[in-house]
């Protein structure tokens, strides 16, 4: 199948994913477009994380399918690199290479997954390293870095592989509040320069400012979801409103 | 000057007869004494060198998906960890030795294509390399499986996210444990004497038994030569420690 930027970038058909007898997706559906931000809330235990990790594959699906720009992710002979280069992640918790300097850790992957001739890499990097705010901090180690600053250059790694799609799974969870500020600014910017970009959050102040929809999951199924406006202002299920009262 | 020490030394064992420094005042005991060190330096420094490299072998192949081969290396490690590696060099040397090709260099002597030196890295080597793969394997446990995960989103493989994420990380943490156990592989070369490697142990034994009145200074040249050989190798770890310490990461 042949994939064309008016299709969904990102499309989830009834999935279904479960942890031994425990099910955590019970039939999702969406659709996400080129350019589209979307932000996947829910309260803990929902099956967030799990949803978008099973976008890049990191965690296989039980039934139903997913497909990144017309590629089936739930396939045994799914060609992971291929997918991995469309689709970049972000963690909760950073995962920097902690032996590797700022600098080494966003020219890693573009180096030794993509091969990719040095001084091209470096001088790509050093420009991610500037758009993350980040200048003069290459050479240092991630424990020498803040959370915040962590978080950032782990957006530039991922972006260094020049993905289409970008997912960030809580992102901002284990940051300090005045640290988290940096990095929404970081994919606000991101957002604003057409990268599609799924993000689990519990930021609702930044969801509705960035995304361009919103859904609301929980035990494993969608319960709403809309473009912010609706969402937020005029949520018709009652769970979402409970949540919406609880967290805003 | 050289003849001054060689007639002190002749006349120290004249005066006490439990002293003879024999090698110092005679060139072929002295050529003994080199060659056996210089043995016992080669024997240690390959040995050491082939168990790192079947320790990291070991470690990732612990973490293949098929359970054969982590059944292989479970039995590896199971024999050459259990079993006294003095019996080993003599089940290598006399068991499997009796079964490995000859050649003829002069068409007269049959010579077996490995050496008594061979079967002893062979065996030391692979002796130290269990405990290795055990050390090396502590130490890529104690990897986060997000930084693994991490790479793994990044497009690295498997046998990429090991080589450049998880080895380099363990490796820091499995130093301390490596240092102990290349010291005692070290010593564990005099072992080596069983099948008549000519290393220092083996070397000084020769002249004790020409020169019985040599034995006191030749358990003295094997102490000292030890302290020093395993001094250096300790000091070499701990230098690569520091090397290999990252800031900001740990304690």
């Amino acid at each position: 199948m042949n994939w064309t930027p008016d299709q969904p970038i990102v499309s989830l058909i009834n999935v279904h994913k479960s942890f031994g007898a425990f099910e955590v997706l019970k039939g999702i559906s969406m659709d996400i477009m080129k350019g589209e931000v979307v932000c996947i809330i829910g309260p803990s235990g929902s099956g967030k994380s799990t949803l978008i990790r099973c976008i890049n594959a990191l965690n296989d699906i039980q039934a139903g399918s997913i497909s990144v720009e017309g590629q089936e992710v739930h396939d045994d002979n799914l060609d992971k690199l291929a997918l991995r280069k469309k689709v970049g992640m972000v963690f909760q918790q950073y995962n920097l290479f902690p032996h590797k300097t700022a600098l080494q850790n966003v020219m890693m992957a573009p180096l030794k997954v993509l091969k990719q001739n040095k001084v091209e890499v470096e001088e790509r990097a050093r420009a991610l390293m500037k758009k993350v705010r980040l200048e003069g901090k290459e050479n240092s180690y991630p424990g020498e870095l803040s959370g915040g600053q962590q978080q950032r250059v782990a957006i530039a790694r991922s972006l260094a592989m020049n993905p289409d799609v970008m997912l960030f799974d809580e992102v901002t969870a284990a940051l300090d509040p005045e640290t988290v500020k940096e990095v929404l600014v970081t994919i606000k910017d991101l957002a604003s320069e057409g990268m599609t970009c799924i993000l689990v959050t519990h930021e609702m102040g930044f969801a509705r400012e960035v995304a361009d929809h919103i859904y609301f999951t929980d035990k494993g199924v969608i319960v709403e979801h809309g473009p912010p406006a609706t969402f937020f202002d005029n949520a018709q299920d009652a769970r979402t409103r409970e949540f919406l009262g609880k967290v805003l | 000057m050289l003849d001054a020490v060689q007639e002190f030394f002749r006349q120290l064992a004249t005066d006490y007869p439990t002293w003879n420094f024999v090698f110092f005042y005679e060139d072929r005991q002295w050529d003994k004494v080199v060659s056996g060190l210089w043995m016992t330096i080669k024997l240690s420094v390959i040995c050491v060198v082939f168990s790192v490299v079947i320790g990291i072998v070991g470690a990732a192949m612990q973490r293949a998906r098929s359970r054969f081969i982590r059944g292989i290396v479970q039995a590896y490690i199971q024999f050459f960890r259990n079993t006294p590696p003095f019996v080993q060099l003599l089940f290598f040397y006399f068991a499997l030795g009796a079964f490995t090709p000859t050649y003829s260099p002069d068409g007269w002597l049959e010579v077996p294509i490995i050496s008594n030196v061979g079967w002893a890295i062979i065996s030391l080597s692979f002796f130290a390399g269990a405990f290795n793969v055990e050390i090396f394997r502590a130490g890529v446990e104690a990897v986060p499986q997000s930084t693994q995960e991490a790479s793994e989103a990044l497009g690295f493989t498997r046998l990429q996210t090991f080589a450049y994420v998880v080895l380099p990380l363990a490796l820091r943490v499995s130093i301390p444990s490596l240092n102990n156990n290349l010291v005692n592989l070290v010593k564990t070369t005099t072992q080596a004497f069983v099948i008549a490697v000519p290393e220092l142990l083996y070397q000084s034994i020769t002249i004790w038994n020409d020169f019985p009145s040599a034995q006191n200074p030749m358990m003295l040249v094997l102490f000292v030569s030890y302290l020093a050989l395993v001094g250096i190798l300790v000091l070499g770890m701990n230098k690569w420690e520091r090397v290999m310490r990252i800031p900001g990461y740990g304690a």
